[in-house]
């Protein structure tokens, strides 16, 4: 739901650095986004296509790099992929006591500046 | 002072936040602001490329850190309830109001996408009530939520209540700077709802089973219940209560105080 507010926030960090490099537009805009950021890529697209036109971002290509899940149990410390946020059991000792380690990731990675 | 959306958005005006004494009721319209004035697009040429990995969301937490730190610097405890709608919030925090209000000194703010209705149910003589409407918006987040205490901020000392909108999905992503965050879970909503949404009870402190009264009659398994809650939420604390038949409500009394 919060998808329009996200790409807002990438636009922009990315028209502050187009500024601060004096460049002219951006070619390409690369996203770090993981697997349990309840985020959702298709509706990260729509917001993209509806926010650039008119913008330094309007020839720009979207490039979504996904992150997959990952925990590290607190009583055995075995390390473990996850596809939930929300129930971390450890597959060796069975325990629900686990901490997300990656997964999360809502991040603006890098941009491709076109002088 | 704090940001509106960046550079690139004109703010909404939202003007001074009014002032809400105890006993009045107030809606402040917190919407979102609009997006306008886009700079123009440039030529393509030679390209350079830069790393920046800066988190997205970091707008809200450092409004819902700088939040934090402005309720500490007040002594205040600040309660966030969520739930999905109709599992009980504005039931449990009317009464809560009625069990503490007198004693301690409290504030609401209460959202909505729309309506005043819920801070009209929470009307008391001695706590000021804050509506805030958000129009689309799924959630509260930390500029909103500083925006409604401005409204209260004269007059509460103690506790503030944050009642979120009624949503299980987006409520969890959004830090307010809430000292602890209240789940409610109520007997109707069905024993599988921390199975089917895992992050608002992974981020909660507390969960209130509400409407034990009724558990019976629409069969909840309470076992079923309390496994699926220590999977998601291993580390927190459990209360049932019913907040019609006063059950259990003051296990949850004594856990307020207990922050205080």
């Amino acid at each position: 739901m919060h998808e329009l507010g996200i790409m807002e926030s990438a636009f922009k960090l990315a028209l502050g650095e187009l500024d601060r490099h004096e460049a002219k537009s951006v070619s390409c805009m690369v996203l770090r986004i993981g697997e349990l950021a309840a985020v959702d890529p298709v509706a990260l697209r729509f917001a993209f296509d509806a926010i650039r036109p008119g913008t330094a971002l309007e020839q720009a290509e979207l490039v979504i790099e996904t992150v997959q899940g990952k925990a590290i149990c607190n009583k055995c410390n075995e390390e473990f992929t996850t596809k939930s946020y929300g129930i971390l059991k450890c597959p060796k000792c069975g325990e629900y006591t686990g901490r997300l380690t990656a997964g999360r990731e809502i991040d603006l990675a890098r941009l491709e500046l076109a002088e | 002072m704090h940001l509106h959306h960046g550079d690139f958005t004109t703010p909404r005006d939202h003007g001074p936040a009014p002032k809400v004494k105890p006993g009045e009721v107030v809606t402040v319209d917190v919407r979102e602001d609009d997006p306008v004035d886009l700079p123009p697009p440039g030529d393509s040429g030679n390209t350079t490329e830069i790393h920046l990995n800066m988190p997205l969301l970091a707008e809200n937490s450092r409004l819902a850190d700088h939040n934090r730190a402005h309720f500490k610097s007040h002594g205040l405890k600040v309660i966030n309830l969520v739930s999905g709608p109709g599992a009980g919030k504005t039931t449990l925090l009317a009464k809560t109001l009625e069990e503490l209000a007198e004693e301690l000194s409290c504030g609401v703010l209460v959202g909505d996408l729309e309506t005043d209705g819920d801070a009209q149910r929470l009307r008391h003589k001695s706590v000021p009530v804050v509506q805030l409407t958000t129009g689309n918006a799924c959630h509260l987040d930390a500029h909103m939520i500083a925006h409604g205490f401005g409204a209260v901020h004269d007059h509460v000392k103690d506790l503030l209540f944050i009642e979120n909108v009624g949503n299980l999905v987006c409520p969890a992503e959004f830090d307010l700077g809430e000292s602890v965050r209240v789940a409610l879970f109520a007997c109707t909503d069905g024993e599988d709802k921390p199975l089917k949404y895992p992050p608002i009870y992974r981020s909660c402190h507390i969960v209130l089973i509400t409407k034990c009264d009724i558990a019976d009659a629409c069969g909840f398994n309470r076992e079923a219940a309390y496994e699926n809650l220590k999977a998601t939420c291993p580390h927190a604390k459990v209360i049932e209560l019913s907040s019609r038949t006063g059950e259990g409500f003051d296990e949850w009394i004594s856990f307020i105080r207990s922050l205080i």
